[in-house]
């Protein structure tokens, strides 16, 4: 670990974020939008590895493993409604389904 | 016997109930109802009022509490029914007219269309007088006072297809709201000022706490002198009662001659305690009276419509009995009251056979000759002509002839006197000029008599009967120094304790002697005016001063004119200003406001997956950077 500077990690994750964000802003498949935060996801629980071999504390892996189970769930829950989301519309087009209007 | 009291106004309003209940139901049910109600009214009133004779309560007051109306912290005014001389004078009157005017309606109203809905509004209207006058508490009397005027506008109102009787309706309300109103405010300072509106108590402690001529208790007479004004039709909120003529004659008889206003008079006689605290309301109450006699009797001579020369003839009575009341004669008012009541009604319901007769036809001038084709109302209109100028044997003569010997003992030889004389005189002419014009013989006879419309056997019953009352009305009111007992006066003495006459009997006998002359003399020019001297004063009237002072005193002296200038035309002009609302804009900024929000945000609703995640996100980083920098 100590082999590896500590600002590495930081812009690493940094980066995953942003991709993960620019996916999820970007991309009109619903199913690379949640691609994309799982990506986000990662990002997250690598700021906290990074965090926790920084300072030398066990609470960053916890949270690792929280965040792990978290988007687990999340993604139950995404992929269950990804299914329902085809059956309405019969794509995963999310501008299919821009129909709030005033 | 004095438990069923209650059941006095409570039998007029249950008949009002079912008659506002009942479905569709003959004219025959209908009368029957209503007049049912108010006969039995009428003899429960007579029946009290002999055992009162008989064995009156303790103290001469009987009170029936029937509910408590509300209970708030230590106020809790209740709804009860006091039982006096003055109370019993009332009912009497008002049941017994009330009753007779119902029988002659049978008669008068057949055929019209809203048969029913008339007697329900009379009875609705005898309910709400009854209760005005057996009050106890100002504020159930305060109900009744309502209540006659919302039966007022109704059937003032009554043929409501003729958008003019719905003017008049709203006239007569709209003008004796402004009473109303100060007749509230009155109340809200008495109570604030006294804690109580029960009427035996207020009086008590405000005798108890305002000294004579003290602020508070002169404010509370001016207001409660305001709404018997209104409601009475005295100067300067008279105008109203003229133009109320549009209802029902019966009604003109009931409620605008006999009973409703005379409430200012009751109301005043009632609360004559507060008023001797106030000696300048009292000097105005007077004062108000002798203006308003004189300047309706002027009116009431220059009339063409029959109804409008009773009805000026009425403001000019009511003023007697504003003046008696002025001068501190209360008792004297109350007679006045009670023989006007009897021969006032007798004139109206006369005036009501002569317009049937006449298919509709108001005006004096084209009317002659009616003596032989309605003998009985010629012979009940000339009683009743003989008692409104008081000429004797009549109860006008009796009544009046006290208020005059009480105005002359207030301040002998003075103005009020004066105008008194004054006022018998004008009352003398106007009504035998009405009487003349209306059936003397002027021209050729009538020969189409076939086709009138003649008062049925129940209608002239009515006239003999009123006619009667209007004649023994004399008997208990008869002065003491004409070989009379006065009785009348007596027997209100525990209510309206005015000091006994100091004047010796034979001044009095003058004064009745004066009294007579003049009103024989009123009398001679009545008919000097409608007969002998027709033509000249026809050719006085169509001079260009003449023709100007005519109009001038035919339209009420032009009160009508002023206020439209005054008070209608300034309201029409703001409110034409003020057409957009410019309070309701300020309101109005809050709705737009709301609304400018709602579609600036609306557009942020776009529906499009991605603009919300970046908003989310946009959203985390800036409350990131708060975070972090403050």
């Amino acid at each position: 670990m100590n082999g590896i500077p500590m600002a590495a990690g930081w812009l690493l994750a940094a980066g995953l974020l942003t991709v993960g964000l620019v996916g999820a802003l970007a991309r009109r498949n619903l199913l690379f939008v949640l691609l994309s935060i799982e990506i986000m996801f990662n990002a997250a629980a690598l700021a906290f590895i990074v965090a926790g071999a920084r300072w030398n504390q066990p609470d960053g892996q916890v949270m690792f493993i929280f965040i792990l189970a978290i988007s687990a769930a999340e993604v139950a829950v995404g992929l269950a409604l990804m299914l329902r989301f085809h059956h309405c519309f019969g794509t995963l087009d999310t501008r299919a389904a821009a129909k709030l209007k005033d | 016997m004095y438990a069923i009291l209650w059941l006095i106004p409570a039998l007029p309003l249950s008949g009002f109930l079912m008659l506002a209940l009942l479905g569709r139901s003959s004219e025959r049910l209908a009368a029957a109802i209503s007049l049912g109600a108010v006969a039995l009214s009428a003899a429960l009133a007579l029946a009290v009022g002999g055992q009162f004779l008989l064995a009156p309560p303790p103290g001469g007051v009987y009170t029936q509490t029937l509910w408590c109306w509300m209970r708030v912290a230590d106020f809790a005014p209740a709804v009860v029914l006091q039982l006096d001389a003055l109370s019993l004078v009332m009912i009497l009157v008002v049941t017994v007219t009330a009753a007779l005017i119902l029988v002659y309606s049978i008669g008068y109203m057949k055929g019209d269309e809203s048969y029913k809905r008339f007697f329900a509004y009379m009875d609705l209207f005898v309910a709400s007088m009854l209760l005005l006058v057996l009050a106890r508490d100002l504020l159930v009397l305060y109900v009744g006072w309502e209540g006659v005027g919302v039966c007022s506008y109704l059937l003032i109102g009554f043929w409501y297809r003729d958008a003019a009787n719905g003017r008049a309706a709203q006239k007569a309300f709209i003008v004796t709201r402004v009473g109303d109103a100060a007749m509230a405010v009155g109340l809200l300072l008495i109570f604030s000022k006294l804690g109580t509106l029960d009427i035996p108590d207020l009086l008590s402690r405000a005798v108890a706490q305002w000294p004579s001529g003290s602020a508070p208790a002169v404010l509370a007479a001016w207001l409660l002198l305001a709404s018997a004004v209104a409601k009475s039709a005295q100067l300067p909120l008279q105008v109203w009662l003229p133009d109320a003529m549009a209802g029902p004659t019966p009604v003109s008889a009931l409620i605008h001659a006999a009973t409703m206003v005379t409430a200012g008079v009751y109301l005043i006689a009632r609360l004559h305690v507060l008023f001797a605290l106030a000696p300048e309301v009292q000097a105005a109450i007077a004062v108000i009276g002798a203006v308003t006699l004189l300047l309706a009797g002027v009116s009431a001579a220059t009339q063409q419509d029959i109804k409008r020369v009773a009805a000026y003839s009425t403001i000019s009575q009511v003023g007697f009995m504003f003046l008696a009341l002025g001068v501190g004669a209360w008792s004297a008012a109350i007679c006045h009251f009670v023989t006007h009541a009897f021969f006032k009604s007798l004139l109206f319901l006369c005036i009501g056979v002569i317009i049937q007769a006449m298919d509709g036809e108001h005006s004096l001038f084209k009317m002659h000759g009616l003596r032989r084709t309605l003998p009985v109302t010629f012979f009940a209109c000339v009683i009743s002509a003989l008692a409104l100028s008081g000429l004797p044997p009549t109860g006008g003569f009796a009544s009046k002839d006290r208020i005059l010997g009480a105005v002359y003992e207030a301040g002998p030889g003075g103005w009020l006197y004066a105008a008194a004389l004054a006022g018998v005189f004008l009352t003398g002419l106007y009504t035998f000029r009405m009487l003349f014009l209306a059936f003397g013989d002027m021209r050729e006879s009538r020969k189409d008599t076939g086709g009138m419309r003649r008062p049925t056997a129940s209608m002239s019953a009515v006239l003999v009967c009123l006619a009667v009352l209007s004649v023994a009305a004399a008997a208990p009111a008869w002065p003491a120094a004409l070989g009379g007992h006065a009785w009348l006066p007596q027997f209100l003495r525990t209510v309206l304790p005015d000091g006994a006459s100091t004047l010796r009997a034979g001044t009095e006998r003058t004064l009745s002697l004066i009294a007579l002359q003049v009103a024989l003399a009123g009398a001679a020019s009545g008919w000097f005016v409608a007969m002998a001297g027709r033509r000249m004063f026809e050719r006085l009237t169509s001079s260009t001063v003449g023709a100007a002072l005519h109009a001038w005193w035919q339209t009420g002296w032009g009160f009508d004119w002023f206020y439209t200038r005054l008070i209608v035309w300034p309201t029409v002009w703001m409110a034409e200003i003020n057409r957009n609302d410019v309070i309701d804009t300020l309101t109005g900024l809050c709705t737009w406001t709301a609304l400018a929000g709602h579609r600036l945000l609306s557009r942020t609703q776009t529906g499009r997956l991605g603009w919300y995640a970046g908003c989310m996100a946009a959203g985390l980083v800036i409350i990131l950077a708060l975070m972090l920098w403050t």
